[in-house]
């Protein structure tokens, strides 16, 4: 019994910590076309971040946490203009470059604070959540509150804020957007800005839980493109739920069996409900 | 229909052949590796290429390069297979595994394709991460053995454990494997898997079965690769599944965007020019993946066709310039 709610707890931690990650990613494809394949480095930036301010630095977490956002945030606006805007409506070339920055990012990182050991984040929480006899740490617990003050943040700015609707607007047609006034080079700027704060805050508050390497990136990121397609390119509600779903498929296995497996699985039932369903499980027609 | 001047390439064909042939006399040792190595990574390039001429940046084909690799591997380490036996079949393994994934890809689009083939790819290179028999888990295979030597009466043994004759042998089968790609590029197959990537509604309008043909392009290209896998693995003698992870396959996919890959010759530019850039790097071996994904992003950036189409940007950049003096 103890070992069920330990999972069931375990998958909510899991889901809200790909959600994050994929609700922001498919905010992007959405509104820019971007396949940005370097979002796993933007995690890594943002758990470096607090590393380098909580650990090194001695300043309160909340703070690195909020400068963790701010660089990751800062990093997605340049790449945006600099790299992004310029090659919008080429999906390949977007992905390529999208590639290119992984290999920048993680040797800029790996030269400046060095490859060797893992950067140590001493958990901020300490203690753990006891709920019938299962022990889940504060530090592992955090990230659901955080997702959902994020996501529902998120949510209720698409929806009731005029610029959120103008974000969703040309999420569903660009040109019909545009037509209305509203500029794309803008709202790809302002996507981009909410996704890579979100990512960075994701990396800083899973930065105790993960072991901070350069490569840490590269070991979240098949997951999170599995969820975003999953859940239909460009989705947000979509990668939500695919963010649940396969959470707590990953979870259950991982107690199962081990991690290996349950990536898997999850890359094989993508797989098979693509195959059947290109757009995914909430996607529009054209995925 | 298609008329161009046949001695000029035919004549540059000869020249790069004897090049080729000539080049490790004068090399090093561990040139002759790197030069070994090129070659390799030109098949598994070209084998790319395949695939893209119909538009699909398929991000499992490093893995299927893989799956002839441990097949190979498997099959002349553990059961004594010949390795000339083991080398088209591989092809054929590869082959198949490229056929499974096409099933599911030749449903997916854009985003989906890119995501789907890497998550695919994934999930098998992780199956041979995590089973100890007959793929080794992490450590993968080891000590995988050279072809054995060929001992032809009257001639000194020609032994494939040395540099150069195993240099050697890798450039007889790129040759073979570039003649069979090069005439499936200008055949009318070949002209079909283009007018997928540039026209697919309209490929479809006119009686083309573009599922049927972006499965087909999978599949051969799968194949040359499994082929490429062969010789990489024995090249090295060893294999594990982080060869074929990530990293490699960003590698692979900047040089097809930065040689490009409109014609036969682009991917090859681009293999080359990275395997130069490596070398010129080695002394700074930990800066080098920064570097190679600068020149990626500036390459899409400001050479949009990549360093084939260079030389026709270069003429056109002229040509305005000259029509700008002649107005002033």
């Amino acid at each position: 019994m103890e070992l069920v709610w330990q999972t069931v707890v375990n998958g909510w931690v899991t889901s809200f910590s790909y959600a994050v990650l994929a609700v922001g990613l498919a905010l992007i494809f959405g509104v820019s076309r971007l396949a940005n394949f370097a979002w796993g480095e933007f995690f890594m930036v943002g758990a470096y971040m607090v590393w380098l301010l909580y650990t090194v630095g001695g300043w309160p977490f909340p703070v690195a946490l909020l400068g963790a956002m701010g660089v990751v945030a800062g990093i997605g606006l340049i790449t945006e203009v600099s790299i992004f805007r310029r090659l919008r409506g080429n999906i390949s070339a977007t992905f390529m470059a999208a590639t290119g920055l992984i290999y920048v990012l993680q040797v800029l990182v790996g030269q400046v604070w060095g490859v060797g050991r893992t950067k140590p984040v001493i958990p901020p929480l300490a203690g753990s959540l006891e709920i019938f006899g299962a022990s889940v740490g504060w530090q592992r617990v955090v990230i659901i509150p955080a997702g959902i003050a994020m996501i529902g943040g998120l949510w209720l700015f698409l929806h009731r804020v005029k610029l959120g609707q103008a974000l969703r607007a040309t999420s569903q047609d660009a040109e019909a957007a545009t037509l209305q006034g509203v500029n794309p080079n803008r709202m790809a700027l302002l996507a981009m800005g909410i996704a890579s704060a979100m990512a960075g805050a994701a990396g800083a508050l899973l930065s105790p839980i993960y072991s901070v390497t350069p490569y840490m990136g590269t070991r979240i990121i098949l997951m999170v493109f599995i969820i975003v397609v999953f859940g239909g390119v460009g989705s947000i509600e979509g990668a939500f739920l695919a963010s649940i779903i396969l959470g707590f498929t990953y979870a259950v296995i991982t107690t199962l069996a081990d991690s290996t497996i349950a990536t898997i699985v999850s890359a094989v039932i993508m797989a098979t409900v693509l195959a059947f369903r290109p757009q995914g499980l909430l996607g529009r027609e054209k995925a | 229909m298609r008329k161009h001047n046949l001695s000029r390439p035919h004549a540059g064909l000869v020249v790069s052949i004897a090049f080729v042939c000539v080049v490790p006399f004068f090399l090093r040792e561990y040139y002759v590796g790197v030069a070994t190595e090129l070659l390799i990574f030109i098949i598994l390039a070209l084998s790319f290429r395949v695939i893209l001429t119909t538009g699909g940046w398929n991000l499992a084909h490093y893995v299927v390069m893989g799956a002839g690799a441990y097949f190979s591997a498997i099959m002349v380490k553990d059961f004594g297979w010949p390795f000339w036996a083991a080398l088209p079949l591989a092809g054929l393994v590869a082959a198949l595994v490229g056929l499974l994934l096409s099933y599911p890809l030749s449903r997916m689009r854009e985003f989906a394709y890119l995501i789907g083939s890497f998550a695919m790819g994934e999930a098998i290179r992780l199956s041979w991460n995590r089973l100890d028999y007959p793929f080794g888990g992490p450590a993968g295979i080891t000590d995988i053995p050279r072809p054995s030597p060929w001992s032809i009466p009257g001639l000194p043994t020609i032994d494939f454990s040395q540099a150069i004759p195993y240099y050697f042998l890798v450039m007889v089968v790129m040759l073979v494997c570039l003649f069979a790609m090069y005439r499936i590029d200008r055949s009318r197959l070949g002209d079909i898997f283009k007018s997928i990537y540039s026209q697919d509604i309209l490929a479809e309008n006119v009686g083309i079965n573009v599922v049927a043909n972006k499965r087909l392009a999978i599949v051969i290209g799968s194949f040359f690769a499994g082929i490429c896998g062969v010789l990489f693995g024995h090249y090295h003698g060893s294999i594990d599944p982080a060869v074929f992870s990530l990293g490699p396959l960003i590698i692979l996919l900047a040089w097809l965007a930065v040689g490009g890959i409109k014609t036969f010759t682009g991917p090859i530019i681009g293999t080359v020019f990275f395997v130069l850039l490596a070398e010129g790097l080695r002394p700074l071996a930990a800066w080098r993946p920064l570097v190679y994904g600068l020149v990626l992003i500036a390459v899409l950036l400001f050479i949009p066709g990549g360093l084939e189409g260079l030389p026709a940007m270069v003429s056109t950049w002229f040509k305005k310039l000259r029509r700008r003096i002649k107005r002033e």
